[in-house]
Order: C-alpha cells, then sequence, then structure tokens
C-alpha cells in the first residue's frame, strides 16, 4: 500500500516539480530556438513513458500484492504484446531522433554569409580574432606564440596582418548576423560555451573546430569554459556582448590589428592592461592563489 | 578506429555462430526433463584450458587490433616520418618462424609419444624465442644509435611501443613455456604435458601471427594494402 | 509439453569431476584461498572500503558546492582531486569490480553448478593483482602533489600538465600504474566467469536454462574483457607521453608562455580509445544489475520473468550495440561532425531493447503475487531510478539536444541515476537477497527498511532536482559556482539542499554496514532458502556452501530458473534440479 502510494508520489512530485521550478533554461539569445524545441519534445515524450511505466508499476504493486493465497498467474510470454511494445517504442525514438536529426543537419552547415570569428582559449583565459577589411582571417600555428605574438598568427600570411586581435578582453558581435566560431587553444581542451546562445564546442590544441549561430539579440552574456581545463576551470569566464551595428563599428574602431600589435614602436606605448596579459592566465594564478590563501 | 571494429566484427561472427547452435530460439518453459537430446550443446569437447587461452588471445588480438587503429590514426596526422626498418627484423621473423616451427614438431611428437622429440622440441623453441627477443633488443639499439629515438617522431614511439608490447607477451609465453619445458624433464603425465605443448604451440602460432602482422604495419605494407582495398571499393 | 526422459533414468553427473584444490591452512583458506566465494568476499570487501572512500569524497564535493567558501580546506585543486578519484574508484574499482569480482564469483559456480572456477589459482591471482591495483591508487593520495585532478576521463593533454593537480607530479602516474594492474588483473578472472560459463555448467543447463543473472554478468565480461584492452592502449600511451616525451596525445602546445617539447599529437584519439571503453563500461555495470533485477523481480513477484528469451536477446544485443555508440561522448568534442548522425542513431536504437527490458520487468509484477520484501524494494526503485536515468539518456544520445546539456550539470544527473544510484541499488538488493546464502543468517528486516527508504527517496531528491540545475546551464566540474551570471539566488539554495540529502544518504549507508556485520551473528537464521528460490545457489546441501558448492553429486538440472506459481504444482516454486513434471506448462494463449 504505502510503497504503491510513493511510487505514485514520485510521479506526481517529478511532474510537479517540472511545472513549478524555477530552475529553467536562460531566455535564448541566439538562433537555436530549434534545439529548445526539440528539448521540448524530448520531454514530452520521455515525460509521459516515466509517468505512464512507474505509475502501471504503482498499479501492479497495490493490485497484486502479496495476499495469504494468492498465487501468480502463469506467463512466459506474449509476442503479441511484446512485438507492439517494441513497434510502439521504435516510433517513439524516431519521433525523438528524426527532429534532432534535421536540426543536427542545420547545425554543422554553417551559411555562406556567415563571419569568422576566432576564439583561441588558454589557461585560463579567452582571446578572439576577427577578420580585418580584407575578411579573411590569417593563418596560425601554436608554435609561433611568444610574448608579442599571444596567438601564434603566422607574420608572413598577409591575410593575417590587418586582423583584429582581442586579447584577454571582451568580444562584441553585431546583432542578427551569422557568425562562424573559429575555435582554437594553444594549450589544453576548452570549450566556448554562452549558456544563452545554447551552442557550444570543444576547443582542441592543435586543430581548429567551429560552430556557428546568429545572435538574436543585445546585450552582455557570459561565457564559460564547459571542458574542464585544469584548476583554474571555474574561473575562466569572459564576456560576449552582442551591439547594434553601429555599437559593433564603433567597437570595432578601437581595436588593434595584428600589425599595429606587432609593429616594435608599438610596444613602448602599449598600455598596462596589455602588458599585464603577456603571462597567460598570469590574473588567474593570482586569483587562485588568493582562494588557497583564504 | 576501423582496424578494431573489423576485428570485433570477427568476433561478434565468431560468438554469433556459436549462439546460433545453442537454441536461443527454444522456449524452455517447455522443456522439462533431462536434455538429454542435446546433451552436445552441454559444452565443447575441447579442453578446458584451450578454451580458456582461446578467448585469452582474443583478448590479445583485441590490444593488438587497438593499437594498430590508434597507429593508423596517428598516421593521418602531419608530422608523421615512417622510419626505415633494421633489416635485421627478417631475420628476427625467420627466428620466430623456427621457434612456432619447434613447438608444433615437439606437439606432433607429444601426440605420438616421442618423449625425446618432444625435449627437443621444446628447448629449440625455448631458445629460439629468447634470440627472437635479444635480436628484437639488438634491432632497437640499432636504431637508437642511428638517431631514431622513441619521442623524436610518433613513428618511432609506436615501432617502440608496439614490438615492446610484442615481445612482452613472448616473454610471458616463456614462463608458460618453461614450465612445460621443466615438467617434460620431471615427468609429468603425459596427457597433461601434451596439452601444456599444444597450449604453448597455440600461442606461439598466435603471437606469430601478431608479430607478422605488426611487421607489415611497421613496414608500410598494411597502409598500402588498405589503400589498395579503399581505391577497389570507390 | 517436452517431457524429455523419465526423472528417475538419469545418470549420475556426467561433468569430470574437477581437482579440487584442498587448502592446508588458515592462510591459503581465508586470505589466499582459491576458492570462488572467498574470492567473491575478498573483492566485495576491497571494493565497499575503496567504495566507502570515495564516498567521503563526494561528500566533500557536495560540502563544497553546496556551502561555498565555507570550507577552506577543499582548493580548486583538493576538489579537482576528489571528484576525479570519486568517479575513477566508483565506476572502476568499486561498480566494475563488485558486479564482476564480487558477484559473478560468488554466483556464476553456484548457478551453474559448478565446483568452483575453471582456473581456481588465476582466479585467486585476479583478486591478488586488484588489491594492489586499489592500494597504488589509495597511494596516490600520500604522494608529492596528491593524486591527479584530470576529472575521471583523464583527457589529455591536461591530464598530465601543470595546471592540472597531479599532472607534472607522481598523481597521474600512479593512476595509469593502477588502472593498467586493475586491467590485467580483471581480464585473469574475466577468463574465469566466460569459461566457467562455457565449460563448467551441470549437466542439463543449456544456456536457455541459465537465470538471467549469469546471461547478464557473462555477457558484461565478455564486453568487458574486448573494452578493457582500449583503456590499457590508451593508458600505455599517455604513460609514454608523460614519461618517456612521446606525442601520442599531445600537440604543440604553449603552458604558462613556454613552449613544450610535444608536437603533431591528437588529444581526439585519445577520447576515441577512451570511449570505446567507456562506453561498454556502461553496461558493464549495467548488464548484471540487469541480469540481477530480473531474478529479484521474478523470485519476489512469484512469477516467471516475463518474456525471457526476449530478455536474454536484449541482453546480447545490447551488448553487441554498445560497441558501436561510444562517440555519443564527443558530440561537442570537436571530432568530425558528420559522425554525429551515425552515433545518435546508434544510441537511440540501443534504447529499444533496454525499453523492452523495463516492459518486460514491470510486466513481471502484472497479475504476480508481489512480496514487498526488501530485495523487491531495492528492484522496484531500480526500476524508477533507471527509467529516470535512462529517459535522460535520450536527451543526451540525440546529439543536437546534447549541445546545450553536454558538459553541465544535466549530464552528472543523468549518469548518476543511471549508473549509479541505479546499478547500486540492485547492489543493495541482491545483498539483500543473497546475504543469507552467504552468511546463513537474514539481514536485520527494520534497518533495512530504514536503509532503503532513505537511500531511494534520498538519491532521487539528489539528482532528480540536479537535471534542472544543467537545464540553466551550469557547467559540471565547477569548484566554485560563485562567478556566475546564471547562478540564481534559488539555484544556490538547491545546490545546499542536494549537499544535505546526499550526507542524508551517505549516512544510511553507514547504517547498511553496521547491519551487515551486525548480522553475520545476531541476524535470524535463514535456513538453505529462505526466498523459496528456484535457481541452484538456494539448493547447495549446506548453507553458506561449503568449498566444492554442492555435495558429493552435481546438481542436474531439469527446468529453467524461473517455475514459479506452475500451475497444478503443490508449492509456488520449482526448483530447477527437482525432476519431472508438474501441472499443465502449455503455452498460455
Amino acid at each position: 500500500m504505502a510503497v504503491a502510494l510513493v511510487l505514485v508520489l514520485v510521479v506526481v512530485g517529478s511532474v510537479l516539480f517540472h511545472l513549478l521550478s524555477p530552475w529553467w533554461w536562460t531566455p535564448i539569445a541566439s538562433n537555436w530556438d530549434y534545439i529548445d524545441h526539440t528539448i521540448i519534445i524530448t520531454f514530452w515524450i520521455t515525460g509521459v513513458v516515466f509517468a505512464a511505466v512507474v505509475l502501471f508499476m504503482a498499479y501492479c504493486v497495490f493490485r497484486f500484492r502479496h495476499r495469504e493465497g494468492n498465487r501468480a498467474a502463469y506467463e512466459p510470454e506474449n509476442k503479441r504484446l511484446e512485438s507492439w511494445l517494441t513497434i510502439v517504442t521504435a516510433v517513439g525514438v524516431t519521433a525523438l531522433l528524426v527532429p534532432g536529426l534535421f536540426v543536427w543537419s542545420r547545425f554543422v552547415n554553417v551559411p555562406s554569409d556567415a563571419t569568422e570569428v576566432e576564439v583561441v582559449g588558454q589557461q585560463w583565459q579567452w582571446s578572439f580574432r576577427l577578420p580585418g577589411k580584407d575578411g579573411k582571417l590569417g593563418t596560425s600555428d601554436t608554435s609561433n606564440v611568444s610574448a608579442e605574438n599571444p596567438l601564434g598568427v603566422i607574420a608572413a600570411d598577409p591575410n593575417g596582418q590587418d586582423d583584429v586581435v582581442v586579447e584577454a578582453a571582451d568580444l562584441h558581435l553585431p546583432v542578427g548576423k551569422p557568425v562562424k566560431m573559429l575555435l582554437r587553444s594553444i594549450d589544453v581542451l576548452h570549450d566556448f560555451y554562452v549558456p544563452e546562445f545554447r551552442a557550444k564546442m570543444d576547443m582542441i590544441p592543435g586543430s581548429v573546430t567551429y560552430f556557428w549561430f546568429t545572435p538574436t539579440r543585445t546585450g552582455t552574456f557570459q561565457v564559460l569554459c564547459a571542458e574542464l581545463c585544469g584548476q583554474g576551470h571555474p574561473l575562466m569566464n569572459g564576456v560576449v556582448m552582442v551591439d547594434t551595428q553601429e555599437d559593433y563599428v564603433a567597437w570595432l574602431g578601437e581595436q588593434q590589428t595584428f600589425a599595429q600589435l606587432s609593429a616594435p614602436q608599438q610596444t613602448g606605448s602599449a598600455d598596462p592592461a596589455a602588458a599585464g596579459t603577456l603571462a597567460p592566465g598570469s590574473k588567474i594564478s593570482a586569483k587562485l592563489e588568493t582562494v588557497e590563501a583564504r | 578506429m576501423s582496424v578494431i571494429l573489423v576485428f570485433l566484427l570477427v568476433v561478434v561472427g565468431f560468438v554469433g555462430w556459436w549462439l546460433s547452435h545453442q537454441r536461443l530460439m527454444s522456449k524452455p518453459w517447455l522443456e522439462q526433463g533431462m536434455a538429454g537430446d542435446f546433451v552436445a550443446l552441454d559444452r565443447s569437447a575441447l579442453p578446458t584450458a584451450k578454451i580458456g587461452l582461446g578467448v585469452f588471445l582474443a583478448v590479445v588480438g583485441c590490444l593488438f587490433a587497438l593499437f594498430t587503429s590508434a597507429y593508423f590514426m596517428r598516421m593521418a596526422l602531419s608530422d608523421w616520418q615512417a622510419l626505415p626498418l633494421p633489416r635485421l627484423l627478417w631475420l628476427n621473423t625467420g627466428v620466430l618462424v623456427l621457434s612456432s616451427v619447434a613447438l608444433q614438431c615437439a606437439s606432433v611428437a607429444a601426440r605420438r609419444g616421442q618423449l625425446e622429440t618432444v625435449k627437443l622440441g621444446l628447448v629449440t623453441a625455448g631458445i629460439t624465442a629468447l634470440a627472437f627477443l635479444v635480436g628484437q633488443l639488438v634491432a632497437w639499439r640499432e636504431l637508437s644509435t642511428e638517431g631514431y629515438l622513441l619521442s623524436s617522431n610518433p613513428a618511432n614511439s609506436f615501432f617502440y611501443l608496439i614490438t615492446g608490447m610484442h615481445g612482452l607477451h613472448i616473454l610471458g609465453g616463456l614462463v608458460g613455456l618453461g614450465r612445460t619445458t621443466a615438467g617434460a624433464w620431471n615427468g609429468a603425465r603425459p596427457e597433461r604435458l601434451r596439452l601444456g605443448i599444444e597450449l604453448c604451440a597455440m600461442y606461439w602460432h598466435f603471437l606469430l601471427f601478431v608479430w607478422l602482422a605488426i611487421f607489415a604495419l611497421l613496414a608500410g605494407w598494411a597502409a598500402t594494402f588498405i589503400d589498395i582495398c579503399r581505391q577497389l571499393l570507390t | 509439453m517436452v517431457d524429455i526422459t523419465p526423472a528417475d533414468a538419469v545418470p549420475p553427473a556426467e561433468v569430470g569431476e574437477m581437482e579440487l584444490y584442498h587448502p592446508h591452512s588458515w592462510w591459503t583458506k581465508y586470505v589466499f584461498s582459491q576458492d570462488a566465494k572467498v574470492i567473491a568476499i575478498q573483492y566485495s570487501a576491497t571494493a565497499t572500503a575503496i567504495g566507502m572512500v570515495a564516498l567521503v569524497l563526494s561528500w566533500l564535493m557536495r560540502l563544497q558546492l553546496g556551502f561555498p567558501g565555507t570550507f577552506d580546506f577543499i582548493t580548486p585543486e583538493a576538489y579537482y582531486q576528489f571528484i576525479t578519484m570519486h568517479g575513477m574508484i566508483m565506476v572502476i574499482y568499486l561498480l566494475t569490480a563488485l558486479f564482476l569480482g564480487g558477484f559473478g564469483n560468488y554466483l556464476i559456480p553456484l548457478m551453474v553448478g559448478a565446483r568452483d572456477m575453471v582456473f581456481p589459482y588465476v582466479n585467486m591471482l585476479s583478486y591478488w593483482i586488484y588489491l594492489l591495483a586499489v592500494l597504488v591508487l589509495v597511494s596516490s593520495f600520500f604522494a608529492p602533489g596528491g593524486p591527479t585532478g584530470a576529472g575521471w576521463t583523464l583527457y589529455p593533454p591536461q591530464a598530465i600538465m601543470t595546471g592540472t593537480p597531479g599532472g607534472q607530479d607522481w598523481g597521474i602516474i600512479l593512476m595509469l600504474v593502477s588502472l593498467i594492474l586493475f586491467i590485467i588483473g580483471f581480464t585473469m578472472g574475466g577468463l574465469n566467469y566466460v569459461v566457467t560459463v562455457l565449460q563448467a555448467r551441470t549437466r542439463g543447463m543449456t544456456l536457455m536454462r541459465l537465470p538471467l543473472t549469469v546471461w547478464g554478468i557473462f555477457t558484461a565480461t565478455v564486453m568487458a574483457l574486448l573494452a578493457f584492452p582500449a583503456l590499457f592502449v590508451a593508458c600505455v600511451m599517455m604513460l609514454f607521453d608523460r614519461a618517456l616525451g612521446t606525442s601520442f596525445f599531445m600537440p604543440a602546445i604553449v603552458e604558462m608562455g613556454e613552449q613544450l617539447q610535444h608536437s603533431g599529437g591528437s588529444p581526439i584519439l585519445f577520447q576515441h580509445l577512451f570511449w570505446f571503453f567507456g562506453h561498454p563500461e556502461v553496461y558493464i555495470v549495467a548488464l548484471p544489475a540487469f541480469g540481477i533485477v530480473s531474478d529479484l523481480i521474478s523470485t519476489h513477484a512469484r512469477k516467471n520473468i516475463f518474456g525471457y528469451r526476449m530478455m536474454v536477446w536484449a541482453i546480447v544485443g545490447i551488448g553487441a550495440l554498445s560497441f558501436v555508440v561510444w562517440a555519443h561522448h564527443m558530440y561537442v568534442s570537436g571530432m568530425h561532425p558528420y559522425f554525429g548522425f551515425f552515433f545518435a542513431t546508434t544510441t537511440l536504437i540501443i534504447a529499444v531493447p533496454t525499453a523492452i527490458k523495463v516492459y518486460n520487468w514491470v510486466l513481471t509484477l502484472w497479475r504476480g503475487d508481489i512480496h514487498l520484501t526488501i530485495p523487491m524494494l531495492f528492484a522496484l526503485a531500480f526500476i524508477v531510478t533507471f527509467v529516470n536515468g535512462g529517459l535522460t539518456g535520450l536527451f543526451l544520445g540525440n546529439v543536437v539536444v546534447d549541445v546545450p546539456l553536454s558538459d553541465t550539470m544535466f549530464v552528472v544527473a543523468h549518469f548518476h541515476m543511471v549508473m549509479g544510484v541505479a546499478p547500486i541499488l540492485v547492489i543493495f538488493g541482491a545483498i539483500y537477497h543473497w546475504y543469507p546464502k552467504v552468511t546463513g543468517r537474514m539481514l536485520n528486516e527494520a534497518l533495512g527498511q530504514f536503509h532503503f527508504w532513505v537511500t531511494f527517496l534520498g538519491a532521487y531528491l539528489i539528482f532528480f532536482p540536479m537535471h534542472y540545475l544543467g537545464l540553466v546551464g551550469l557547467p559540471r566540474r565547477y569548484a566554485e559556482l560563485t562567478d556566475m551570471t546564471i547562478m540564481t539566488e534559488s539555484a544556490h539554495h538547491l545546490n545546499s539542499f542536494i549537499s544535505i540529502m546526499a550526507f542524508i544518504v551517505g549516512f544510511a549507508q553507514l547504517v547498511f554496514l553496521f547491519n551487515l556485520i551486525w548480522s553475520i551473528r545476531h541476524g535470524r537464521e535463514a535456513g538453505g532458502n529462505p526466498w523459496r528460490a528456484t535457481t541452484l545457489e538456494w539448493q547447495t546441501s549446506e548453507t553458506p556452501p561449503v568449498h566444492g558448492n554442492f555435495g558429493k553429486e552435481l546438481p542436474i538440472v531439469y527446468r529453467w530458473a524461473y517455475d514459479y506459481s506452475v500451475p497444478g504444482a503443490k508449492e509456488d516454486f520449482i526448483p530447477q534440479n527437482v525432476p519431472g513434471s508438474f501441472g499443465t506448462s502449455k503455452e498460455p494463449a
């Protein structure tokens, strides 16, 4: 009796929790509401199955609990029933899979008008590189990384000279334009993740990964690292600001290009913030020390 | 990961074949009483130890298939520089073949009850296997003096890793062979001795096969072979 | 009805009597024993002991997550060491060792009607190598720099770099060596379990008469034998990278402004190898649980397991399929995106046989005679948590849904529910079920009720709400959940609640341990077959079974393992070794 009741309560409680939970996804800021819809479909199908199975179980426990003189039925199998259940399950699974694959193909096929933006992860900060006037990113290699060239841009590549380098600072993106995020890392695995954009992808040292999205509303969004990358992992935050076109252009104008950064006369007048980031991760290291000193 | 998947496909095929003889479609609740009619299903007529070794060899095969998979995946990256195989490896291969043949002879002799031939075969197999190991070590030395160091290129790393792993398995086999040989001298029961020799022979043949596959892999023939297959398919 | 031979015409056991070893001293009887039952208890005790360490580690983690900033000694470094060791111990050293080394060793020979495992000496070695692996693992707590903090997945390059605790100290090396030892030891044991099922079954015990417990453990062992080599290869190669400077997995790296020696390696290669092991590992833990829970439900509902054949096929099918789904752990790893289509499809296909198993469990309850004993309660709780965790698997397996949810608390909640809580509930149920056979006494019922309700409801309250933290977007493996805009005040409260529940559930396990020890002497006498079960382990002449398991002659099997409530039979169960037919067993329409 009590057991059946508890099983029912588990179902009712779970459903109520789902409906009343204040913990729900953040308001979306990208075109990936398809993903949210797929999750909703999945919630419906799985929720119904969960409730059905557990309630059926509760009924069995209540109805067929042991009482003096009871005897179980003898039923080795029931082919018809089993086939039906298999078919219904297969249909349910297909209903989950098909929309999922459909959205996935959108996710992996980048529209041709997407602008490329490079994100470079390192322990434990984010840097960015945007194509300059030529609209192309120059090539880069981790073995070129040095204090003067923190992203390892290959100087010999003319495409790279006018690239805008944003080192350990906020990234700005224009609203409503698709962007292809090219993801690189110069040390360990990281994962560029903005909860409001829904998309994420690991960054692997030695290769370039990507995902794309279109920001759909302006605002300031926090970047989190979603792949354990050492002890500074939880502190590896960044900021993406989605701007209107005018604000974006204004911001872009203030940024320095690779050529400007690597020109020797510039180093003397470099602002202290930039000097502070020459040793990558030093800020986090300092932070970690304070954490440990607590 | 294609190599390991092909390997597993073979394992699955074998398991499937075996299961298909186990009457998995039968309805056990209808079959009360002694299973006299299907007593042959109960267990294999092979000695249990052989089946045990067979399962173990499947695990070893899986291990080397995985190394091969990793080899091909790493090979596809840009910094791969194949290393020249020392000619000594040919000699080593010959020695290992000899070792296998000697054990096969011992196994045949054991079946006929010729104890002297058995002893000769066992000792030859042991010595040649040891010679193979020494030969492998010499090949390692040769390569490292020529500057092909373990960590200088992934091709080198794989060479040392895979040959080393194979050598360790031979070394393990030598323990078993040593015990069997001691048994031959100390007058172990003939059927026990025979089983021991057959187990050793099985293990030796398998490791010879693995070595030939590794050799083909390290020499680059395996890659060429796969390329040809791929071209034939497309 | 197919009655093959009359009962009394049966010749005596045809199985060649195996040469049992005979222990001569206390040491060879209880310590260096070759008796599978003693080895099983050694395995179980060691696994439980190291599991308690992992439990304490989880408490420490929950302290930090639930009450951030309160406990100074849990630095981020320590936190990552705790999660790594917690995960690794629970998955490998507790669950795998307990299901296969513990239950496998105890139940396989008894259930198939064998005197012992077929290679007892190797079986003994298996345990001692396992113990060595555990000791090496424990030693890393005392090594300079402490244990590794790379997460249980040990992803390179970070696992062997300075930014990760233990990466350039002893931690990672000891971890890898311990895993390598574990795999060697396991392979020795695994050979035994497989070959014993193949070769040592007693007369009449055809494959289709095996209890599902044996089917589950057998299939899981076969899978483990084929999957563990992948971890072995990954560990050896990483050890080379760490100790000898090779570049299997290590690309060119700039660490803290300095170029490292490595170049060109592929971290993804490691991930493929790891998950080629790691995914089957999930089923290596799940399949024995599936098997055991089938037997628990059938026995305590006094009804044959519904759709036995389908259950067997599903176990074998899941086992085979689980080798082609590994990359669903890598949807956002940066591997070729088109793999996603293939792996999402295979992953969702595997849901079908799994669902069939669930249906058959609940259909076994239907029109049963359900005794709500403690093993049965745990079996019911298993179904609830497994269905819950399995269904959230459909979120994560469906590639695009995984994108926002992967690496969040949703994943943590999912895998704890499906391969943490669910199998452990089965382990508890199984212990309550077989303890009387192992010790001759019943576990205390009142303590058992307390243990069950706290564990089941507590664990559900821990992990069900945790999914919703993942929906919010909270990443997993964060030592601090403070600097985040998405982290609300209410989410902090939820975290504190989860932590408190974790302490309560952990405490209940201490009660359980007390019960285990107390009942050895003070439990109610059980008799040989307290649950009135059909399988062979309950038909031994002595309880606990002595060395050699069965008396002078091995039992002969006349029927399948599920003859409960056969119409026409006097009792509501007919043991497998009882000859003759009772009433009708015509297939109902």
